[in-house]
């Protein structure tokens, strides 16, 4: 896949970071403000998809990319599970129990173990839109060549 | 006990992701990780059926207790008929996989198969464990989305396309099921099924529940194809690879499908003779025309599945039997009688069916071909695969000695006594048709042309594959122990009992 000119390349460099830095704000707020880890997680793989758009990346590269993305998500999803499943071993033994200090409300660190499966949930949605979109591109370049 | 019901679902679900991160470094690690994960499942479920006895065991996920008794958190619900469906799923689930170890050598990334195998058997015992409506309807979408995926595991052109029509009918499945999931929750303002049953039997509005009972009735059906939405069934279990024919068959049909819909309308709505007489007429309509479809396929999958839709028909027709009987509030002992003999039919269609379809999977993994004119001769080289499929296709054409003769037995007699006779007779008619068809899959399979020089350098299949059959087949014999009274008592009064004792489900959840 071909990059796109210069002038998108260097909007994009400006831009990139600003969105993702935005998409964690809004995963790590989740507890507190509108959004949290899906609405986080689709605004971070929507920067990722602006980079790989603005600058291509040849065939194998993204299959490479598809490849530890596709770890990533797995791993996500298993620590998502982990927390949950800790909630037997703390606590009043429940799955899926808070089982942390709840803390003050409105503070960054606070609810307990929420902030943790936001955080998680953003990663796992981050990486499996990411992979969508990375499915598609691989499987029109595939029936190019 | 109480304390390990989520391990059900959080077993296979952290399974399927763990053989993503870890069958990438391990090539061979992936099917045994998913043997052993099915295998303790298994067991695990063996353990709750011994344990669970007539009171349900009730879990709230997030120890969220109920608020003026009123659930506000997430239940999950163990009692007897659960428990059945709980040892169908995971015990055939643990034979496929198993099978699957030598079977699906053939297919490349592995990984991805053993992954979302797992991901399907979390997603039905979920629905089965699940205590409200809308975790339902989310496990429901984790096990048929990854049973698109599986169905499609070929990327052939056949298997595109029945994984397509799978996908279209499951979606306007799924999108009537949410249709009447929200209009229940609109009037009853819950979607725990035992306090919607207490809203219920305050005030019952019928014409408004009527449209929401035929959403319902609609989209399970489709999931379990009974008869006028059955069209995707045999593209799809014809398709799929076998062990995986064999779960869509043998499980999910029955654990997507027809346990909701029983759970729903027996515990959930109150049973109107309107909505029993439909759903008697629906299974009787499934019995019939399924079998007559079957019996002119050459297609030994495709016969298997429109046997599938037949003999789903079956345990349809008993249970509606039983709803007849309860909502005109007579004879209580014959609608008993019915439900059994449903569920007991449920759990052998479960066993020899999955064995069938697993038979089938092992001639096309040795000659390469479905079409039954094309074979022949086949006892001789494979005789494992012929004891077997022998034993299951006695049973499921209601031989004595095998476990189909029992349950189709107990269905008979119950719609015998309750008079229903068109009913019984249609019941006999179809179990000999369906004799016929699998005379002609033995004949043709394993004797015709044995003089056959094609066929004679043929070996067996390997050893997981002969030993699933074998279990499943030894299993057919000895389910029909369940036809037994005092085994009966022990292992199928219960899931009896929560069912026709129709307030019972709600009244010991909530505890009003």
């Amino acid at each position: 896949m071909k990059g796109m000119t210069l002038i998108v390349k260097k909007t994009t460099q400006l831009m990139a970071g600003i969105v993702f830095m935005y998409g964690i704000y809004v995963i790590v707020h989740g507890h507190l403000t509108p959004g949290g880890g899906f609405a986080g997680g689709v605004i971070i793989a929507g920067s990722l998809i602006l980079v790989t758009l603005a600058f291509g990346s040849d065939f194998l590269k993204l299959v490479k990319e598809e490849a530890g993305t596709t770890l990533i998500e797995s791993f996500a999803t298993l620590m998502f599970i982990l927390i949950a499943v800790s909630g037997f071993f703390f606590g009043t033994r429940i799955f899926f129990n808070n089982f942390l200090p709840k803390g003050v409300v409105g503070h960054l660190i606070s609810a307990g173990v929420l902030p943790l499966y936001n955080i998680f949930v953003g990663t796992e949605v981050a990486a499996s839109i990411f992979i969508i979109f990375l499915s598609l591109i691989i499987f029109k370049e595939e029936s190019a060549q | 006990m109480n304390q390990l019901v989520p391990l059900f679902v959080v077993i296979p679900l952290a399974g399927a992701f763990l053989i993503m991160i870890l069958g990438r470094f391990f090539s061979e690690l992936n099917k045994y990780l998913a043997s052993a994960i099915l295998l303790i499942l298994a067991v695990f479920s063996i353990y709750s059926l011994v344990t669970t006895g007539e009171n349900p065991a009730l879990y709230k996920t997030g120890g969220w207790e109920p608020v003026n008794k009123i659930p506000i958190g997430i239940y999950m619900v163990m009692d007897g008929f659960t428990v059945i469906v709980l040892c169908i799923i995971n015990i055939v689930g643990f034979l496929s996989v198993f099978y699957s170890i030598s079977y699906i050598k053939r297919y490349t990334a592995e990984n991805y198969y053993y992954s979302l195998f797992c991901l399907m058997v979390a997603g039905m015992n979920g629905v089965v464990l699940s205590g409200d409506l809308f975790n339902i309807f989310v496990f429901l979408e984790i096990s048929v989305i990854s049973a698109y995926a599986l169905v499609a595991f070929g990327v052939e052109k056949n298997e595109l396309e029945a994984s397509f029509k799978y996908q279209v009918l499951g979606g306007i499945a799924s999108f009537l099921i949410l249709f009447g999931i929200g209009f229940i929750y609109w009037k009853t303002k819950t979607l725990n099924i035992a306090d919607i049953r207490h809203v219920f039997s305050t005030g019952y509005n019928r014409t408004y529940y009527l449209f929401v009972e035929i959403l319902i009735l609609t989209g399970f059906g489709l999931k379990a194809a009974i008869i006028p939405f059955h069209a995707w069934l045999p593209d799809a279990h014809s398709s799929a690879p076998s062990p995986i024919s064999a779960m869509l068959s043998g499980v999910l049909i029955k654990a997507a499908g027809i346990y909701v819909i029983i759970r729903l309308f027996f515990n959930m709505f109150i049973i109107t003779e309107n909505m029993a007489v439909l759903i008697t007429t629906l299974g009787t309509l499934s019995m019939v025309i399924g079998v007559f479809l079957a019996i002119g396929q050459w297609d030994i999958k495709r016969l298997l599945a429109y046997h599938s839709i037949s003999q789903m028909g079956y345990v349809v027709m008993s249970a509606g039997i039983g709803m007849i009987l309860i909502s005109r509030g007579i004879k209580p002992e014959i609608a008993s009688l019915a439900v059994a003999g449903g569920i007991f039919h449920l759990v052998n269609h479960a066993v020899f069916k999955g064995l069938l379809f697993l038979n089938a999977g092992a001639i096309e993994y040795t000659i390469g071909t479905r079409d039954l004119r094309e074979m022949g001769g086949l006892a001789k080289s494979m005789p494992a695969t012929h004891a077997t499929s022998f034993v299951a296709s006695m049973s499921i054409s209601g031989i004595p000695p095998f476990n189909g003769f029992f349950s189709k037995l107990i269905i008979i007699i119950a719609a015998v006594l309750a008079k229903f006779y068109l009913l019984a007779a249609l019941a006999v008619i179809v179990s000999i048709i369906t004799l016929a068809s699998f005379l002609k899959f033995q004949r043709y399979a394993f004797f015709n042309n044995s003089d056959n020089n094609k066929n004679l350098n043929i070996k067996e299949v390997p050893f997981p594959m002969i030993f699933s059959m074998v279990v499943l087949s030894i299993l057919c014999v000895f389910l029909s122990l369940l036809a037994i009274p005092a085994v009966r008592d022990v292992f199928l009064t219960p899931a009896i009992n929560i069912l026709t004792d129709t307030l019972k489900y709600s009244t010991s959840i909530l505890g009003k």
